[in-house]
């Protein structure tokens, strides 16, 4: 009879974490991500790596009252994943329910471990939630517009869900592989100062890969920096450095949500997963508040509307009527500390002198910043031929909306 | 660290169940009484000595090779012990004692999954073996432990350190027993020939029927540990100061079961301070008109306490004890720590919360 009771009451225990959850998956989620998470022939779709499907059945089976069976699928998640703190302290709240009616999750820490307890809280509730309402397989982020044919994978990062997501390049049209829990910044995300422990959001790339030998025990199983500030980022006056995707200390499978200096971190074994699909100086690594999804219909419109412009600039620029050209440059432009006017009067310049120009754009990628400030970063392959000059070069363009139409408010090389 | 005092004390009270099972010959009896007072008194070497005497004339007898068992884990040779008990589960594995006291030795060389498995042999045997329940449940409790202290990285060296503190203190200011606290260490650990009678006992409280548990009140945002305050005392108050505040202690407590037994709730209420800390958080007069409610269901309300045991630092104690609650729907016992302060020259109660 005790021991019904006891389990009565760490159910309760365990129903609040789980109530919490609920409340704000409803809160936050979109509306089709929801329908989906009960649609098994969608869910099919994604791989099951990870610990959350066992951690799913281990709190079914607290919810169902069945405790032997969370604690025998808890010992597994515990062998499969030796350190996953999380998976003990769940065992531990198990057993002491044992001993003695639990009131709260991880009451059995102890006074000094309210903090600790907490940050295992958030980890559960976001990973329950990650992996309860995945993504639908006909969503994509609306951020991969176009992933350039030499970009095999794309990374797009959820901050609010503690999540990253990978995606393939399947001709153009971004395919779901994976997705993984990840730490962010102690104080969230929207980095704008070096040392403000946030994460930054935006389009990145990955610059370079640092193997594990030169780096401490803290970085886990290698880094791979991104290009924070990014040129946009400068723009806005944005400072600090080092931001990197990195794994966790040998001791440590997972890290809290928000635990790091800004940087992104990953579990050791899926920061190794991931790490093969990342190309150095290609792979974009898109970092956002909460993903929006489009379907793909939605996403084709959009993408379609933007190569349109990115084809009118190309085509007017041949044409060297200056006009037409000059429409797609915003009043704001600013490169190289030249503005719009001083921007136009040299393309003016130099147009005079040329009897004819050619402009090819291959390789094209488009991105849309995931911020609060809209804009797309188009990068490409310029083929420029002219009368009298030619030249090739990788181009990067920030498109932004003005006046209900896209229009370049800087550009330069990539 | 404290409970190993305790188990060892379940164990003592397990051999005494033993030699009273037996209907033996004098002759027999008052040998193994002399033994078991040997024991009592701390001569381990001359309770051996006796022990094995009475073993080279009676080799099989049960009664006789568990008080070797008992004296062999008290003089520190776990290993014989555990050969003794092991082969006593053999011989007779319908005993539940040796199993039990099997469990205390793994539990003190930390293989608790051994002891757990001991003791719920010693279950099996006899389901409603109080004392078995009563240490299954503190080995679930330090499996627990060892599982918090790897999900929230503990420091095992310190903690370690602090629980040798602990038990210090604990041997310094608290008696094993209720009555005895102002008591010499020596007696703390009497042998209690009614354990026994335990078993037929339920074995702990239903949560709902206390008032450190309400979870159907919870509320949603509780989800951190309550920072209780450290349990065990600091240092150990003057002799002196302790037993007035014992006593000071054991009389507002009996004045709180009264009250509760006497249904009156105003005075069932005084004794909580003002700054009682609520189970769950909760306000203290939505706390109040709970168990103003509970309180005045239809029925009489009997409580009463034992195995009171009092740490006291200063103007603040911690209290454990049994608490046995009887009203016209429900009857349980529950272990109970609650921590008092003194307000205004009277202790009252600060936190309670059911656990041991």
């Amino acid at each position: 009879m005790s021991g019904l009771l006891r389990s009565l009451t760490i159910i309760a225990a365990c129903s609040l974490l789980l109530a919490a959850s609920a409340a704000e998956a409803a809160g936050k989620a979109p509306r089709h991500l929801k329908k989906n998470a009960a649609s098994p022939a969608v869910a099919a779709t994604y791989t099951d790596s990870g610990p959350e499907p066992l951690l799913a059945k281990v709190f079914d089976a607290i919810e169902n009252n069945r405790l032997e069976v969370a604690m025998q699928q808890t010992e597994m998640l515990i062998k499969a994943y030796p350190n996953f703190r999380l998976a003990h302290l769940v065992m531990g709240d198990l057993l002491l329910a044992r001993s003695r009616p639990l009131m709260a999750f991880g009451e059995g820490g102890g006074p000094a471990a309210g903090e600790k307890v907490a940050d295992l809280r958030d980890e559960a509730i976001v990973r329950l939630k990650g992996y309860r309402t995945k993504p639908p397989a006909d969503y994509v982020p609306r951020y991969l517009l176009q992933m350039g044919p030499e970009q095999k994978h794309a990374v797009v990062v959820d901050t609010q869900k503690s999540r990253l997501y990978l995606y393939q390049n399947d001709h153009g049209t971004p395919r779901f592989v994976a997705d993984y829990y990840i730490t962010q910044g102690k104080l969230g995300a929207d980095k704008t100062r070096e040392g403000d422990r946030r994460t930054p959001i935006g389009v990145y790339h990955v610059t370079s890969s640092l193997p594990r030998q030169k780096l401490g025990d803290f970085y886990g199983s290698g880094a791979f920096p991104i290009n924070y500030p990014n040129d946009w980022d400068k723009r806005q006056g944005r400072n600090g450095h080092g931001i990197w995707l990195h794994g966790t200390p040998s001791d440590t499978f997972s890290r809290p949500p928000k635990a790091s200096d800004g940087c992104v971190v990953l579990a050791n074994q899926d920061l190794d997963t991931l790490s093969k699909s990342l190309q150095i100086g290609l792979t974009p690594v898109i970092i956002s508040n909460s993903i929006e999804w489009l379907s793909l219909d939605d996403w084709q419109s959009e993408r379609t509307s933007l190569l349109k412009n990115v084809e009118e600039w190309r085509q007017d620029w041949e044409s060297r009527n200056l006009e037409q050209y000059a429409k797609h440059y915003s009043h704001k432009f600013n490169a190289d500390g030249q503005g719009y006017q001083g921007w136009i009067e040299q393309k003016r310049k130099v147009n005079a002198g040329k009897n004819w120009i050619k402009v090819g754009t291959g390789n094209i990628s488009m991105f849309r910043n995931p911020g609060k400030e809209e804009y797309v970063v188009v990068t490409f392959e310029q083929d420029y031929r002219s009368s009298n000059l030619s030249n090739q070069m990788k181009k990067r363009q920030y498109w932004i909306k003005e006046g209900g139409s896209w229009k370049i408010v800087f550009e330069g090389a990539a | 660290m404290t409970k190993i005092r305790l188990n060892a004390s379940r164990l003592l009270a397990s051999a005494v169940s033993v030699a009273l099972l037996a209907l033996a010959p004098v002759v027999r009896a008052d040998a193994l009484q002399d033994i078991n007072k040997q024991i009592k008194q701390g001569q381990y070497p001359q309770a051996l000595e006796q022990v094995d005497k009475y073993l080279a004339a009676k080799p099989k007898d049960a009664q006789g090779r568990f008080l070797k068992g008992i004296v062999l884990t008290e003089m520190n040779k776990p290993n014989e012990a555990i050969a003794i008990f092991s082969k006593l589960t053999e011989d007779y594995p319908e005993l539940p004692e040796p199993y039990n006291n099997l469990a205390v030795i793994y539990a003190q060389q930390k293989q608790y999954d051994k002891a757990k498995q001991a003791l719920e042999m010693a279950i099996r045997t006899h389901p409603s073996y109080a004392t078995a329940h009563e240490n299954l449940g503190d080995i679930y409790a330090r499996l627990a432990s060892q599982a918090y202290d790897r999900a929230l990285q503990i420091d095992s060296s310190n903690s370690s350190a602090q629980n040798k503190l602990a038990l210090i203190r604990d041997l310094m200011s608290t008696a094993g027993r209720p009555g005895k606290i102002t008591k010499p260490i020596a007696d703390t650990r009497p042998v209690e020939p009614v354990k026994l009678a335990e078993a037929t006992k339920p074995l702990s409280a239903p949560a709902a029927a206390t008032p450190a548990a309400t979870p159907a009140t919870a509320p949603a945002a509780a989800p951190t540990a309550v920072p209780a305050k450290p349990v065990e005392t600091p240092k150990p108050a003057p002799a002196k100061a302790a037993g007035d505040a014992n006593a000071e202690i054991t009389n507002a407590l009996d004045l709180w079961a009264a009250a509760w037994s006497r249904k009156d709730v105003k005075a069932y209420l005084a004794a909580y301070a003002r700054d009682f800390k609520t189970p769950a958080g909760e306000s203290r007069s939505a706390w109040d008109a709970e168990r103003q409610k509970r309180i005045k269901k239809p029925g009489a309300i009997q409580v009463s306490y034992e195995n009171l045991r009092i740490s006291v630092d200063g103007d603040s104690a911690t209290v454990k004890f049994r608490q046995h609650y009887k009203s016209a729907s429900l009857k349980t016992s529950s272990n109970k720590v609650m921590l008092m302060g003194k307000r205004e020259g009277k202790w009252q109660i600060l936190q309670e919360r059911v656990g041991s």
